[in-house]
């Protein structure tokens, strides 16, 4: 296939397939990170995850419609705004979803899942009552559409580029808050051990509720980049569950460092072979070597080990 | 239509009655079709099969997923049936009777679809059916209309390899929508050398088959043919692989959510469409999906239809008007809608060509029913229950709508089963 091609021309093409693989990459850590703090962390098989993304794409529309209206001269810088309030409103709306059904079904992990499925669908109603059923078009500032050439043949994408900067600075957030502070050393060791938490006068479901509030408002970051490079409609969000889910159970589902690598792995699998492949099969193959791998470690790629 | 005596026939039934019975004769019917709309004929003789027709209503269905992914498409086709439908009530009707829908939700999913038009052919006995869009909710429908023998008005352009005795075809089939635009990139943008892509569904798989057929048989090359899963957002290695291949054609017939990825990630990637290097041809953007893209993520594509908003005749003007009016000045009217406008005249005609709502008359009949208030122009019913139509070719502006850049001169000839296809 490389047939008739100078070097130069190869060698800038695999930069690009590359860089490809790295902003794979990153949709897949922003898509799964906040999955992987409620499941790993909590249990909870949060099917309306897809919706919270959109509630954060909705909330960019919004958002850059009144800058458009109200403050055209700023509207370059909108999208900042509108990161922090899809972090706020998912993790408000996630807080208020924890106290009316999550913490009644902490015991029934089956139940978290049929419960969560049920909210996806009210969700996605209750965007096309609002919103009509209709994708909408979410107008970015100019700064951010176009290419960034490094070379005649080397155009790095900036929408690219920006998702990639935003799931970087997520990542170590979490980190930090997950290994550096307080609120962290709480999480894990209601994660580790709960009665004994309790016993030493952690408010556990206090922390419950600020670490769904937290996968949620991450959950509604992601959704607001992603205006930049996929759709914002109703029911948009099922389009990212499966892969979330993929790389969350990949990685091993108590530990973010599994979810980080699995969503390395997989993303550079499915990008190199798509590149060699057509799409559907790059993705079956993808799919089958996950499955494979599975089965030789049920348990994920870094299964945090724990004394049953 | 039925062994069951339903309400409705009961009703019209007894009302027929004050006809003599003489006058439902062969001669008095004839009389009455060739003497159009003097007087309103009897329920009796324009009712044989016991359909939901009285002395001054027919009703008829509306079935289109109003909730469910599907949603997003099919709501434009739902309100040009309404629309059309509150016309021809206010021009008189349909043989003298006030048109009266019952609409159903086929909820973006395919058993709910054959449930639905169930309901509406045994329980509501509907006179036609206006509905589906994706293949795979007709295909769902097909074996109840044709059991019941109802008759369904399609309006999505599709894939072809299709003819039922019970459904019109309002859109376009394969060829109508490929070939010309084929055509139009070879002689007017000497294209030599095209790229294939689309998402992994039926629909694209067939059109790429016709127009990699059609390519090759120009003496031209397909350089690449690739699919993607439905509702991937991914397109980053697929655009490196046509950034290498250099194709002159793009033939994209991505749908859904993976279209508006596809063309933001495009733009992003650096190219520029106006500059058609390469040049991108799309058989399934219309303004519809503008809407969600963005009009300045496509600024600059080509897309090959029969009907485009921009249309500049007076009947387009009309009929986009009267649509804007009804729902809003934002409204826009893609190639689908437009189609499913075309059903409720198409079916109205027939009705009074064959002066009988009877489903077996109206069938008859079909062959040369026009319609030439049309908003794209004039469509002509083909013997294979197709349309015969232009195709056009139109270019994204970045306010969303086509500018049209090229009319086939003659309508095009349906041919749902090209050879070697089947």
């Amino acid at each position: 296939m490389f047939d008739g091609y100078t070097s130069s021309e190869l060698m800038s093409i695999f930069a690009m397939q590359g860089f490809a693989g790295l902003s794979l990459f990153s949709v897949f850590v922003l898509m799964a990170l906040g999955l992987a703090i409620i499941f790993g962390q909590m249990g909870v098989i949060n099917m309306a995850h897809g919706e919270f993304m959109i509630l954060g794409a909705y909330t960019t529309y919004l958002t850059s419609g009144f800058f458009q209206l109200y403050l055209p001269g700023l509207f370059g810088g909108y999208f900042f705004v509108a990161m922090i309030l899809a972090f706020l409103i998912c993790s408000a709306l996630g807080a208020l979803v924890e106290w009316l059904m999550i913490r009644h079904l902490y015991h029934r992990p089956l139940d978290t899942l049929l419960a969560t499925w049920g909210l996806s669908l009210i969700m996605q109603q209750a965007y096309r009552s609002i919103f009509g059923a209709r994708e909408v078009g979410v107008d970015l500032p100019e700064w951010m559409m176009g290419a960034f050439s490094v070379t005649d043949l080397v155009e790095l994408p900036i929408n690219g580029l920006f998702v990639m900067i935003i799931a970087l600075s997520t990542a170590v957030a979490v980190y930090l808050l997950m290994y550096r502070s307080g609120y962290g050393k709480k999480v894990r060791a209601v994660v580790q051990n709960r009665p004994m938490a309790e016993a030493v006068g952690v408010n556990s479901a206090g922390i419950d509720r600020a670490t769904f509030a937290l996968g949620s408002g991450i959950a509604g970051i992601a959704g607001a980049a992603f205006t930049m490079i996929g759709s914002t409609g109703p029911s948009s969000g099922q389009a990212y569950i499966v892969d979330t889910f993929l790389v969350v159970v990949f990685g091993g589902a108590q530990s973010l460092i599994g979810t980080i690598v699995s969503a390395f792995g997989i993303s550079q699998a499915q990008s190199t072979m798509e590149f060699f492949l057509s799409g559907s099969m790059a993705k079956v193959l993808t799919l089958l070597v996950v499955v494979g791998i599975l089965m030789l470690r049920p348990e994920g790629l870094m299964a945090l080990k724990v004394r049953r | 239509m039925g062994t069951t005596d339903t309400t409705a026939s009961g009703r019209s039934f007894g009302k027929g009655l004050g006809f003599r019975k003489s006058l439902m004769t062969l001669a008095a019917s004839v009389m009455l079709a060739t003497s159009a709309q003097a007087a309103t004929p009897g329920t009796a003789e324009v009712n044989t099969t016991g359909l939901a027709v009285t002395d001054d209503t027919v009703t008829v269905g509306i079935l289109h997923s109003i909730t469910g992914t599907m949603a997003i498409s099919e709501i434009g086709s739902v309100q040009a049936e309404k629309l059309a439908i509150k016309q021809i009530n206010a021009s008189g009707g349909v043989l003298g009777r006030q048109i009266e829908f019952v609409q159903e939700d086929g909820a973006s999913d395919w058993p709910t679809f054959a449930e639905k038009s169930r309901k509406l052919l045994r329980q509501d006995n509907v006179a036609a059916i206006f509905g589906a869009w994706t293949s795979a909710s007709r295909k769902a429908i097909l074996p109840v209309i044709e059991q019941y023998n109802g008759m369904l008005y399609y309006p999505t352009f599709y894939e072809g390899l299709e003819q039922s005795p019970n459904v019109v075809y309002t859109g376009q089939e394969a060829t109508q929508q490929i070939l010309a635009g084929i055509d139009w990139a070879v002689e007017t943008k000497a294209a030599k050398t095209f790229y294939l892509l689309g998402s992994d569904y039926i629909w694209p798989r067939t059109s790429n088959k016709i127009a990699r057929k059609h390519i090759n048989k120009l003496g031209l090359n397909v350089v690449g043919e690739e699919y993607y899963p439905l509702g991937h957002t991914q397109f980053n290695s697929v655009i490196n692989k046509i950034k290498l291949k250099k194709p002159d054609v793009i033939f994209a017939s991505v749908v859904g959510g993976s279209n508006v990825a596809f063309y933001k990630q495009m733009k992003a990637a650096g190219v520029d469409f106006t500059d058609e290097k390469p040049l991108l041809l799309t058989i399934s953007v219309t303004e519809d999906e503008i809407r969600g893209i963005g009009g300045e993520n496509v600024e600059g594509i080509y897309a090959s239809m029969k009907y485009f908003q921009s249309l500049d005749n007076p009947n387009n003007k009309e009929f986009v008007a009267a649509f804007k009016e009804a729902y809003g000045d934002d409204m826009v009217i893609g190639d689908v809608t437009q189609a499913a406008y075309l059903g409720p005249w198409l079916w109205k005609a027939a009705v009074e060509k064959a002066g009988s709502f009877d489903i077996d008359k109206i069938r008859e009949v079909f062959a040369g029913i026009e319609f030439t208030r049309a908003p794209e122009g004039y469509v002509r019913i083909h013997e294979n229950h197709h349309l015969w139509s232009k195709t056009r070719i139109g270019q994204a502006q970045s306010d969303g709508q086509y500018k049209v850049v090229y009319e086939t001169e003659e309508l095009m000839e349906p041919d749902p089963f090209p050879e070697g296809y089947q």
